[in-house]
């Protein structure tokens, strides 16, 4: 094994051996040295994004909501991979929604996340990093955003609840004797205001898909997509 | 979502590559020529002609219903495969092989247990960043979902901690699957990759090669970083007044330790490491501060604190390095280099980001810093703290052996080539603090997860590739505590077996010590279920498995013992009964400040 080191005059057992009775170290000895509070210590500190901070200004971020948009390949798991993900990390995701593109073997998933700046950027980093997400991005602040909500009410007063169905755009389904189910679309105000007036009926179910959004005009909704038809490739990779 | 199962490139993009070839030519294309990949007639041999074509020169498992077809195909192969007693000793042992030979390591076990068995092994390298492809059994795909016998959903457990995971899905693509996974797993920033085979998909037919193992589009990013990123880096290292690297573990796995060097070198610049990021720079250089952190030397703790620069290298700032976010460099601008986008500002917030291959980034730095920094000042200030800290321990003759004396024993003994592994615990401690660690791939420890048991695996995986490498002169020294040695030592058996020369040195202290230690700082020295006085007498369970075994009471035994393992060629396991008591000091409270680190006990 180690013939070289430990044979010829190799110091290294001599030394050893001249320690067999161990002297009590020339250097300081750790109960010699000054302690914690006797040295000198910056004035600066750090937040808790680990962002420098002026001392006077204790900058924190404010979370908001964030609309992320990815484009993925449609293998299986995708969608545990990038919800687990997003968990495993301590961001509360408030809704996911999932659907086929123009693409074959392409999907979008439409998240949306209540964070702070650095937060939302890490996410999309961590997504971006996932083998199957092929783009990731936040949606600029003017995209169309639109949720489908399903509610069911009692039907006790069908033309009442016809009548706020059709002041907020919505649509009878389902009609019976007990109930009555309304499918509504719109951003989350519209829907959350439905809400508030269908409330009155007596609301028996709900069922909201979360938002899903598309960037206006010929923005890309995930970063470096291309506006694709069926077949075509719509990434930058491509 | 589809239900088609992983089919990394597209066939047809394939073929249409190869006609077009085959015009422009004129000559029939063989796609394998260039990496060897030989005619197969089943999955198996097309999983195993993927990997000796992708470059895998040694396998670690164990075998078992699921994965025979593969081991069945194994026996014809070029490819060594060292059976393990244990899964959880295979996937340490790749993942140490993995780092010493900087080569992806590989393991494999069955499915259902053998595949649970693999978990902590992918966890650890995930932590760590280290490329590793486990490749594990699977029932039959019609079986799949069914809680058939031995059926585990690997991929669902195992999701979490891989950087990629596959289900195989066919005899014709697991070929091309398992070559990506390879890749994948040492593509941009490193980290382990498992492909789950089916047994129906490693029997089947299939006359269809693998292609070139390449890893999947994207993954591969761009090396350099943005040239005016670099530029603004650089004027701010000319300014600055007390500039501080901080090397990490990608330095080592970049392979950028040359480069590393020249940079610091270059304009004086100390340095700190990380502990993944021993070795990277020579502990015994002038600029060297060894590394930071909870266990870290104060004046490299100090160092940081105090720095206005901090010129961070592939490092993840974990919370053992940083201590609390809020003190970490509470003055210093900081540039982080970095292969993976995701780690800027995830800690700690980067004023600089340099997103690139560390060799390839710290070289541009050096070509973009026009005058260094004048840092005389600053560098007496480090070496005044260098002399007012250093590591040391007290040695009065009647106490029992400290175990930092053993560390210091055996690297007086051995060349700087030596390679240590070692368990989870003060003995780690101890060796990553005592030992002068001057070349990188030459520490190997469990640092992200910290997982007890990794050493003898780990030296079992080390001494593999050393010996891969032709480097058999190198010696292979664990260190181990008592506690860790325990749960890992059946792969003593595998190191007999295969002649492995290999010295383990148990720093036993009865205790697992390093919860005592905290339970004396933290708990009122309340000992619960950290005294381990019913230790085995591991000399005569070291014989009892073929190995050579010692035991070590006192200071006088120590350096015949370390010479006479080192001599032995073949596994030695020296018991060295330590001082019980001793604790590992400099510490940073969790959480705490690392300039208010605790020199000695009662500053704790
Ligand atoms: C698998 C595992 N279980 C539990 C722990 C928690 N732990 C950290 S250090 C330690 C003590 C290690 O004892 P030993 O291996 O004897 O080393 P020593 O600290 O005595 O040197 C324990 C239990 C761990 N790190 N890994």
């Amino acid at each position: 094994m180690s013939g070289d080191a430990s044979d010829g005059d190799a110091p290294a057992v001599s030394d050893a051996d001249s320690r067999t009775t161990p002297d009590a170290d020339s250097r300081p000895l750790p109960g010699e040295q000054p302690g914690p509070d006797e040295r000198d210590h910056p004035e600066g500190r750090r937040n808790l994004e680990g962002i420098r901070i002026d001392p006077v200004v204790e900058a924190e971020h404010e979370s908001r909501r964030a609309v992320i948009s990815a484009l993925v390949e449609d293998e299986p798991g995708v969608l545990a991979r990038v919800s687990g993900l997003v968990s495993r990390r301590q961001f509360n995701i408030e809704s996911l929604t999932v659907g086929p593109t123009t693409v074959d073997g392409h999907s979008r998933i439409t998240m949306v996340v209540e964070e702070t700046d650095p937060g939302i950027d890490q996410i999309e980093k961590q997504m971006a990093k996932l083998k199957p997400v092929i783009s990731v991005g936040e949606v600029a602040g003017d995209a169309v955003i639109s949720e489908l909500v399903l509610l069911k009410v009692e039907a006790d007063d069908p033309a009442a609840v016809h009548a706020v169905s059709e002041m907020y755009d919505g649509r009878t389904v389902d009609a019976g004797p007990e109930t009555i189910t309304v499918e509504l679309t719109g951003d989350k105000a519209n829907i959350d205001n439905a809400i508030g007036a269908f409330d009155r009926f007596g609301i028996v179910e709900i069922a909201r898909t979360g938002p899903t959004a598309l960037a206006r005009g010929d923005t890309p909704t995930a970063p470096g997509e291309k506006p694709g038809t069926a077949g075509e490739p719509t990434t930058h990779d491509d | 979502m589809s239900d088609t199962a992983a089919q990394p490139r597209s066939d047809a993009d394939e073929s249409d590559d190869a006609s077009a070839d085959a015009t422009a030519t004129d000559e029939p294309t063989d796609p394998d020529e260039e990496q060897g990949a030989g005619p197969v007639s089943t999955g198996a041999e097309s999983v195993v002609a993927a990997l000796e074509a992708a470059g895998a020169k040694t396998a670690f498992g164990v075998q078992g219903g699921a994965i025979m077809p593969v081991y069945d195909a194994l026996y014809d192969s070029s490819i060594r495969h060292v059976t393990m007693a244990h899964e959880q000793g295979a996937s340490h042992a790749a993942d140490a092989y993995g780092v010493v030979a900087g080569e992806p390591g590989l393991c494999m076990a069955t499915s259902g247990p053998g595949a649970t068995n693999l978990v902590t092994g992918i966890a650890d390298a995930d932590m760590d960043s280290d490329a590793m492809l486990a490749l594990t059994g699977q029932v039959p795909t019609e079986f799949v979902g069914n809680d058939a016998f031995q059926e585990t959903d690997t991929v669902g457990v195992t999701r979490p901690i891989t950087k990629h995971n596959y289900f195989a899905g066919g005899a014709d693509t697991v070929g091309d699957t398992v070559g990506e996974a390879f890749e994948l797993s040492r593509a941009g920033r490193p980290g382990p990759t498992l492909v789950d085979l089916p047994k129906d998909v490693t029997q089947d037919e299939t006359d269809r090669t693998p292609g070139p193992a390449t890893p999947p589009a994207g993954t591969d990013p761009d090396p350099n970083a943005d040239q005016e990123a670099v530029e603004e880096a650089a004027r701010a290292i000319e300014s600055a007044e007390r500039p501080v690297c901080l090397f990490g573990g990608g330095v080592i796995k970049a392979d950028a330790s040359d480069e590393a060097r020249t940079f610091a070198r270059s304009y004086g610049i100390p340095v700190t490491t990380t502990m993944p990021g021993i070795g990277s720079f020579p502990e015994g250089d002038d600029l060297c501060l060894s590394w930071a952190g909870m266990h870290g030397t104060g004046y490299a703790n100090l160092a940081i604190t105090h720095t206005d620069c901090l010129i961070a290298v592939g490092t993840r700032f974990d919370d053992r390095l940083t201590g609390g976010i809020d003190t970490f460099a509470p003055e210093a601008e900081v540039i982080h280099v970095d292969i993976d986008p995701a780690e800027i500002s995830k800690n700690v917030h980067a004023d600089y980001p340099l997103i690139g291959d560390a060799g390839r980034v710290l070289d541009q730095l050096t070509a973009a810093v026009r005058e260094g920094p004048d840092t005389e000042a600053w560098r007496e200030r480090c070496a005044e703290w260098k002399e007012t800290y250093p590591l040391t321990y007290a040695t009065p003759d009647d106490e029992p052996l400290k175990p930092q004396f053993v560390v210091e024993a055996f690297d007086e003994a051995t060349d700087d080539d030596t390679i240590v592994t070692t368990g989870v615990g003060q003995h780690q401690m101890w060796a990553s603090q005592f030992w002068t660690y001057s070349e990188p791939r030459t520490w190997v420890s469990s640092h992200g997860l910290g997982t007890m048991g990794y050493g003898v695996p780990a030296a079992v995986g080390a001494r593999v590739a050393a010996d891969t490498m032709g480097e058999e002169d190198r010696d292979v020294v664990c260190f181990d505590g008592d506690g860790s040695f325990l749960m890992t030592m059946q792969e003593l058996s595998v190191a007999v077996r295969e002649e492995l020369d290999i010295t383990i040195a148990v720093l036993n202290n009865e205790y697992i010590g390093m919860v005592r230690q905290w339970q004396d700082a933290f708990y009122e020295g309340r000992h619960m279920a950290s005294d381990y006085t019913w230790m085995p007498e591991f000399d005569k369970l070291a014989e009892a498995f073929g190995a050579l075994g010692l035991r070590v009471d006192d200071y006088d035994e120590v350096a015949p013992a370390v010479e006479e393992a080192l001599d032995y060629e073949g596994p030695a396991v020296v018991d060295f009964h330590v001082d019980p008591e001793e604790n590992v000091l400099p510490m940073v409270p969790s959480g705490g400040a690392n300039g208010k680190f605790a020199a000695a006990e009662d500053q704790l």
